[in-house]
């Protein structure tokens, strides 16, 4: 009997098709190994009776022979994403013990799909964090080892709990969100894949909000084929995200056909950055000849104000979260603080917002609230606001001059340990991102595929950026440079 | 651009986040961090660039001024920490 934990999306819909497994067993198969994973600490919440109910009705329809892709599929959600009756506290103290009245439209269309939810995943307090290390519930860890040493290693973040869960075998794929990242960097920690889709392609409704103009859901799975299946069930217009785009969702897996022939792959210098480790220089040149290989036109091209992402994003995103966490106060949902005698209203927001929010989400909240302050809002906000123009404009330029995609390392380096970064300043944590935030503040497509191991025998990912809207070419892109690059190493079970 | 003590405390109050006064010189120090990164941003020429509105250019789409929604108020109150008698309670706000 095969380990059904190890399937893929599409093998397990294939056997669920063919009547090999029902998804009741699948469902018990992945309830029992996620039990048996608390050392991971992936699932913040687990729901085994929700999943059974449905991977019962999942079953039904399946039989009846016209059920989508992910019909009675077991996957993880993101605890940022907003699920109905399920605690939903993107990980942080200040929502302890809510549970929405509602659902997200992302977790909600992957219901209507049949997707059997098997509980809510660790991530950073708010999604703000690059190594899982914010949560409330504590760190989530990454499956994957240096060799023999036991050091517990970050499994990335902001959706850390999604990529340990998915490269540890407790899901078939998770849903994840990327504000800066934080899809890719765990992704590529992890050796697993993750695509944010172009801004507007997945609502963002009833996902809790962090810095709007850059949030968006997509997929975490165990290969392209996969992402490409569960990323077209998460997109698709719904008028409750007036951001939201009004466009057809394409058969993504339809589009993996692997031949990437006379396509024009950008290579940009201002990603080869000072003091980058020799195995990511080579992981990245390796990448570069394989799309070669495999019949791609090879562009060296220029992204000058790529060194500006990063401190403009830093004004941007803190900024956006000031405003969205704005609404945590106390009075309508999650943690209130215990008043002393005489506190007034303005007592009761300051003593819940300083014990409810983590310390890092405490930073970004007061930096947004100064650089959107009087006086400086012109200075910080807009400042970097006319900078994301320029980094927008970057991209526009080349993709005007033919190129298809944009290859780049996902990350600066392997997973690192956790608590190693912890007396370090906060910048060298932000820096984590450095390759994938540019994306976020151009609005493109983005997606990190597993392509190597390092000395250590940690994963590395390289990053493919699109032209917006094209995440169906983006995805065969992905797929060629995932079949060049055979990765199938798979973390020694230590849980 | 250096932020003090005094303003950190001030920044603080406009976020309502409560900041114990033996904390607040780490916390300038963080800031100064955080600024000192984003002052890169100085070095870039944004003469004539106009400030991003949204990253996708798309109309709004318009839809007809009908309540569509409402009458749940069950719903909105259950996961208030204090609701009383179909209100959320708060605090005395006005003497």
């Amino acid at each position: 009997m095969t380990d059904l934990t190890k399937l893929t999306l599409a093998g397990a819909r294939d056997k669920l098709r063919s009547g090999d497994v029902s998804s009741v067993e699948l469902t018990e198969t992945f309830l029992t190994a996620i039990d048996k994973a608390d050392a991971l600490n992936a699932f913040a919440h687990k729901t085994p009776e929700l999943a059974l109910e449905r991977a019962k009705a999942a079953d039904v329809r399946i039989k009846q022979g016209d059920a989508p892709d992910m019909c009675g599929l077991p996957i993880g959600i993101k605890d940022l994403f907003c699920t109905k009756g399920v605690p939903s506290q993107a990980a942080s103290r200040i929502l302890e013990g809510f549970k929405p009245e509602y659902e997200s439209t992302v977790s909600q269309k992957l219901e209507d799909a049949g997707a059997v939810m098997l509980g809510k995943l660790n991530m950073d307090e708010f999604a703000m964090g690059s190594s899982n290390e914010t949560s409330v519930y504590g760190n989530a860890v990454n499956p994957w080892r240096r060799g023999n040493d036991d050091a517990q290693l970050t499994p990335g973040g902001s959706s850390g709990g999604s990529a340990s869960a998915v490269a540890a075998d407790l899901c078939l794929a998770a849903t994840g969100t990327d504000t800066g990242g934080s899809i890719r960097q765990p992704a590529a920690f992890t050796g697993i894949t993750g695509i944010k889709p172009t801004y507007g392609r997945c609502s963002r409704w009833g996902v809790v909000a962090f810095a709007s103009s850059l949030d968006q859901a997509g997929p975490m799975a165990k290969d392209v084929r996969d992402a490409a299946i569960m990323l077209e069930a998460m997109c698709g217009h719904d008028a409750k995200d007036s951001t939201s785009v009004d466009l057809a969702v394409p058969n993504f897996e339809a589009m993996l056909t692997g031949d990437i022939r006379g396509k024009k792959i950008g290579i940009p210098a201002e990603y080869r950055m000072d003091g980058m480790p020799a195995e990511i220089e080579k992981l990245w040149a390796d990448g570069t000849e394989m799309l070669k290989a495999a019949g791609a036109e090879i562009v060296d091209i220029s992204l000058p104000h790529t060194k500006y992402a990063l401190p403009a994003y830093y004004v941007i995103a803190p900024a956006e979260a000031s405003s969205n966490l704005a609404r945590y106060d106390g009075v309508r949902y999650g943690h209130r603080a215990t008043l002393g005698a005489g506190d007034g209203i303005t007592e009761m927001y300051e003593k819940t917002r300083a014990e409810g929010f983590g310390h890092e989400v405490q930073r970004r909240v007061m930096v947004g609230t100064y650089v959107l302050s009087a006086g400086f809002y012109d200075a910080y906000y807009n400042r970097a606001r006319r900078v994301r123009t320029l980094i927008k404009q970057d991209f526009e330029t080349v993709f005007a001059q033919g190129i298809d995609a944009i290859l780049t390392p996902a990350t600066p380096s392997a997973a690192f340990g956790l608590g190693e970064m912890t007396d370090a300043d906060p910048i060298q944590m932000y820096l984590n991102d450095v390759f994938t935030v540019t994306v976020n503040l151009a609005g493109l497509p983005g997606i990190s595929v597993p392509t190597g191991l390092d000395s250590q025998g940690l994963p590395l990912g390289l990053q493919l950026i699109g032209r917006p809207w094209e995440e169906g070419d983006l995805l065969n892109t992905a797929y060629a440079l995932e079949e060049a690059a055979g990765f199938v190493a798979k973390p020694a079970q230590w849980w | 651009m250096s932020i003090d003590e005094s303003t950190a405390a001030k920044v603080a109050k406009l976020a309502r986040i409560k900041v114990e006064e033996d904390a607040l010189p780490a916390l300038a120090q963080e800031f100064n961090a955080v600024l000192g990164f984003i002052e890169q941003l100085n070095e870039v020429d944004v003469e004539g660039v106009e400030p991003m509105v949204s990253v996708t250019p798309m109309r709004l789409k318009r839809r007809e001024d009908v309540v569509n929604d409402g009458d749940q108020q069950e719903k909105v109150l259950s996961n208030a920490p204090d609701a009383r008698e179909g209100f959320f309670t708060v605090p005395k706000v006005v003497d």
